[in-house]
């Protein structure tokens, strides 16, 4: 045959090549399944040698620390499942009572609300949910906040100063914003944001400032960490984003060319959003599950989140990172989360105006 | 005149033979009902969805989105010809030097992920990128835009034309020599034998890798949301992000699927139902190797070029990061558990996805009937759907048939096979066309049984294909993200999920070493596989 006697030898030792690597692979595999999966099929044994499985919408680079000084100070073993937030809720909710999870950490109000609405989530004790705002929990108590952020105008302190930023992000639909305002539509922060902003001023109005955004040039980005990059880089002046990314890279770099402004007092521009957690009806340990719950509400799980993520700590007597204002000098809208529930609505109005595909 | 003449005898198609044997259609069926899992799921869930979800179908921007979709698709793939077609050339066929290396160096921009791909080109080319910085001095104030269709064109081509390579590559190495020796002893240039000769004969492997590049286009969402472009997967990830709404993503799925089907039918009817082996003994010689002359400079920069630019920007500004990372000290913990993990996973799914494609690839190829052609078709949609949509369908079945192995290695590497399969298959396909059929009939004449004949006859000289297939799984399996994330044994991180991990919370520096570990290690089984390849010998 054609080539046959010439490649013989490439052949056999490809063969070898693979069959090895194939083989390292399964002896891997077999490890792994040995060192306990998840798939166990028997979760009373998991919870009762002191294991929780969490799925987490936040990164381990923002809660990793806090769970191993958890793991540490209570033997319990926290599992985590890390990934994006709405690919999280998505599964929770395929996953239905037949979910391995017991406790969902979840980077917005929104995607909790969605699990909450399935009635995958369990009601939280009252003593939990007291040390929590009211504002910053589910009404029927399925979800709790435990961190905050704000929704902010980052600028460019090369560019401007704090005097020339107008007092409300409705005006940056004026002549002298074009072209140089940043936004991300696609972030659960800014849609929460939209969705107050129809509670409080109707779809009409808000339907007006968005186009009016568009129309001034508005620039679209994935996320809030390159709208504040693009201002340091002076691809945008301004940016509507979350607080705590500025902090962020301030930490890499102090001289970082951009700032914080808080706007619109008492409007869905001033609104604080929520990282959050829910406990599964599904999980099988619940103990367990509540007490790790309860401990992101103690103070120095909130220590935590104030100093190392930026973010607001939610419950009295533990104050904010260095840099950031006071929770009580904000002046955010007098809205519950809960109350924002109107996701598809705020979808359908942002694709409507052309903001979102 | 035909573009097709001068290929070999093409007429007659096989006697037909309704079925074949039952150890070749069962595991081939199997594989089909695994490929069908993300179609029924959506028809499950579209199912559940209200009248708003159907009637957006019919809004203006929802046709915007189908059209830039196919649009983009269609730009891709021809982009990805444009690049593909002379480097395979180049780098099989000629006496151009460094051949072993640009050969595996072409391949690799396939294993950068295409969120990582998306964010280095706007760090290098965007609005202040590097690139623009490094222009400033010479007064350059801005950069063409690249942001919407032409950023998200040239990063996906950039990133997928090594589909077509590998397809090519197979292909190109199977064109009998002699057919090319007789163009050319005929009179025709070699401008000419390589349009109307070699070509026309690798007609499979161009349709097979084109097709590969036009789906994976077609599914991305890391690049085009990146570059903002708005495409259908950007609009169901858009729909699962915003509203939480499975049924109405779902309904907006259905719409891709149309497109896919549209697609699929285009390239079968595209390939030519065309016999690809010699009939006679075929020339027992590798191909005479063309002498670039002076020519080898210039191609040496064309690939230079494609090189530096699917290759050399993304690794320049990894590298950017992690110096940057390093000099704020940045620890780099678990990455080595997190490689070995890629490479596993990758190894297991690319053996088990090529293994898988032999009965498929035999059925498709020997027994030309309705129902193979179905199943060939079937295997495509994993791959071309948003691998969230994936993903969750199979969270779905996973737990209504196997609950006891959700979240375990097994439904992974089940996973990696329902995305990837048609890779592997593409790969196979090119090699099992080039088999003589009267090969195999000859051994049953000799009394072998057809098991044994598949065994000792079919299966090595379906090696090239095999290897093919298994690489382009290996190389896409290491950059998966969202079935790794939602399908892998708890706390089973690879080092795709931990640049994400990072990236995605603007961690640059954090994400730079995994993610330059990631293209490191795809490299070497690339070097492997490629490198020690016979006909690449100067």
């Amino acid at each position: 045959m054609e080539g046959h006697g010439a490649w013989r030898p490439t052949r056999l030792r490809l063969i070898v090549c693979l069959a090895t690597l194939a083989a390292l692979a399964l002896a891997a595999c077999g490890d792994d399944d040995g060192a306990g999966n998840p798939g166990t099929g028997n979760p009373d044994t998991a919870g009762a040698s002191g294991s929780l499985t969490v799925y987490s919408g936040r990164s381990e680079d923002l809660i990793g620390p806090l769970l191993n000084r958890y793991e540490e100070a209570t033997g319990v073993d926290v599992r985590v499942r890390y990934g994006d937030t709405a690919a999280l809720a998505a599964q929770l909710l395929e996953e239905g009572s037949r979910s391995p999870a017991d406790i969902f950490l979840a980077q917005d109000a929104g995607a909790l609300g969605a699990v909450e609405a399935a009635g995958l989530l369990a009601v939280l004790p009252a003593d939990v949910l007291a040390r929590v705002d009211a504002a910053f929990q589910s009404a029927g108590g399925a979800w709790v906040g435990v961190s905050g952020r704000a929704r902010v105008l980052v600028y460019s302190t090369q560019r401007l100063t704090q005097e020339e930023l107008p007092a409300s992000i409705v005006d940056l639909v004026e002549p002298r914003w074009r072209d140089r305002v940043g936004w991300a539509p696609t972030n659960g922060s800014f849609q929460a944001f939209v969705t107050a902003m129809r509670e409080i001023d109707g779809d009409e109005r808000t339907a007006r400032w968005l186009r009016g955004m568009i129309a001034n040039g508005v620039k679209e980005y994935p996320k809030n960490s390159p709208i504040v990059q693009a201002v340091a880089d002076g691809e945008i002046d301004v940016g509507l984003v979350n607080h705590y990314y500025l902090h962020r890279f301030l930490a890499e770099d102090r001289n970082f060319p951009a700032a914080n402004r808080y706007t619109d007092p008492g409007a869905a521009g001033a609104l604080i959003n929520v990282a959050g957690a829910g406990l599964l009806r599904s999980s099988p340990n619940e103990p367990a599950a509540l007490r790790f719950l309860t401990y992101l509400l103690e103070p120095e799980a909130q220590r935590y989140f104030a100093q190392e993520t930026n973010e607001y700590p939610l419950i009295a007597g533990v104050a904010p990172g260095p840099g950031i204002p006071p929770l009580a000098t904000l002046q955010p809208p007098s809205l519950r989360l809960t109350s924002l529930a109107d996701l598809r609505g705020t979808l359908n109005l942002l694709r409507e105006v052309g903001a979102l595909p | 005149m035909s573009l097709l003449t001068g290929l070999p005898a093409r007429a007659q198609r096989f006697p037909p033979r309704r079925r074949g044997p039952a150890f070749v259609w069962l595991p081939a069926l199997a594989v089909a009902g695994a490929m069908a899992i993300p179609l029924v799921y959506l028809l499950v869930r579209a199912a559940q969805a209200d009248a708003d979800a159907w009637r957006d179908l019919t809004r203006d921007s929802t046709l915007t989105l189908l059209k830039n979709t196919a649009l983009l698709a269609l730009a891709v793939t021809a982009g990805s010809i444009a690049l593909a077609l002379p480097t395979v050339w180049l780098t099989v066929r000629t006496d151009l030097p460094w051949r072993r290396f640009w050969s595996v160096v072409m391949v690799l921009p396939l294993v950068i992920p295409s969120f990582v791909g998306g964010l280095a080109f706007v760090a290098a080319l965007g609005p202040r990128g590097s690139f623009q910085r490094l222009l400033e001095p010479l007064g350059v104030e801005s950069l063409p835009n690249i942001f919407g269709f032409e950023g998200a064109w040239l990063a996906l081509t950039l990133f997928s034309y090594p589909y077509l390579l590998l397809t090519l590559r197979v292909g190109l190495r199977g064109v009998d020599p002699a057919l090319e020796e007789a163009s050319r002893a005929l009179g025709a240039g070699p401008w000419r034998t390589f349009f109307r000769v070699v070509v026309p004969q690798l007609r499979v492997p161009l349709a097979a890798g084109a097709l590969l590049v036009a789906l994976y286009t077609i599914s991305d969402f890391g690049a085009v949301s990146m570059l903002r472009f708005d495409t259908l997967t950007r609009a169901i990830f858009v729909q699962h992000q915003s509203s939480f709404d499975r049924s109405a993503a779902a309904v907006l799925s259905l719409l891709l699927v149309a497109l896919v089907v549209v697609l699929l039918t285009a390239e079968a009817l595209s390939r030519s139902r065309g016999r690809y082996y010699t009939s006679g003994a075929g020339s027992p010689r590798p191909p005479r190797v063309i002498r670039l002359g002076r020519w080898r400079w210039p191609a040496t920069a064309f690939l230079a070029l494609v090189a530096i630019a699917a290759l050399g920007v993304p690794v320049g500004v990894l590298l950017d990061w992690l110096v940057r990372g390093l000099r704020a000290g940045e620890p780099f913990s678990g990455i080595w558990s997190a490689a070995w993990h890629s490479l596993s996973v990758a190894a297991v799914a690319g053996t088990v996805a090529a293994a898988a494609a032999i009965p498929v690839a035999i059925v498709v190829v020997r027994r030309r009937s309705m129902l193979a052609a179905l199943v060939e078709r079937l295997s495509y949609f994993g791959f071309a759907l948003p691998g969230i949509v994936v993903a969750l369908s199979l969270v779905f079945f996973s737990l209504k048939v196997v609950p006891g192995l959700y979240q375990s290695w097994a439904v992974l590497i089940f996973a990696y096979l329902v995305l990837f399969f048609p890779q592997a298959l593409a790969g196979v396909r090119a090699a099992m066309v080039r088999i003589k059929p009267s090969v195999e009939e000859a051994a049953r004449g000799l009394g072998r049984s057809p098991p044994w004949v598949t065994a000792t006859i079919t299966m090595p000289l379906l090696l090239p294909g095999l290897i093919s297939g298994f690489a382009l799984v290996f190389l896409t399996t290491m950059k998966e993200l969202p079935a790794t994330l939602l399908l892998a044994p708890i706390e089973f991180d690879t080092l795709a999920t931990k640049v994400w991990l990072a990236a995605d919370e603007a961690f640059f520096a954090r994400a730079a070493a995994p993610a330059l570990l990631l293209i490191a290690l795809a490299a070497i089984p690339m070097a492997l596989l490629i490198g020690r390849d016979k006909q690449i010998r100067d």
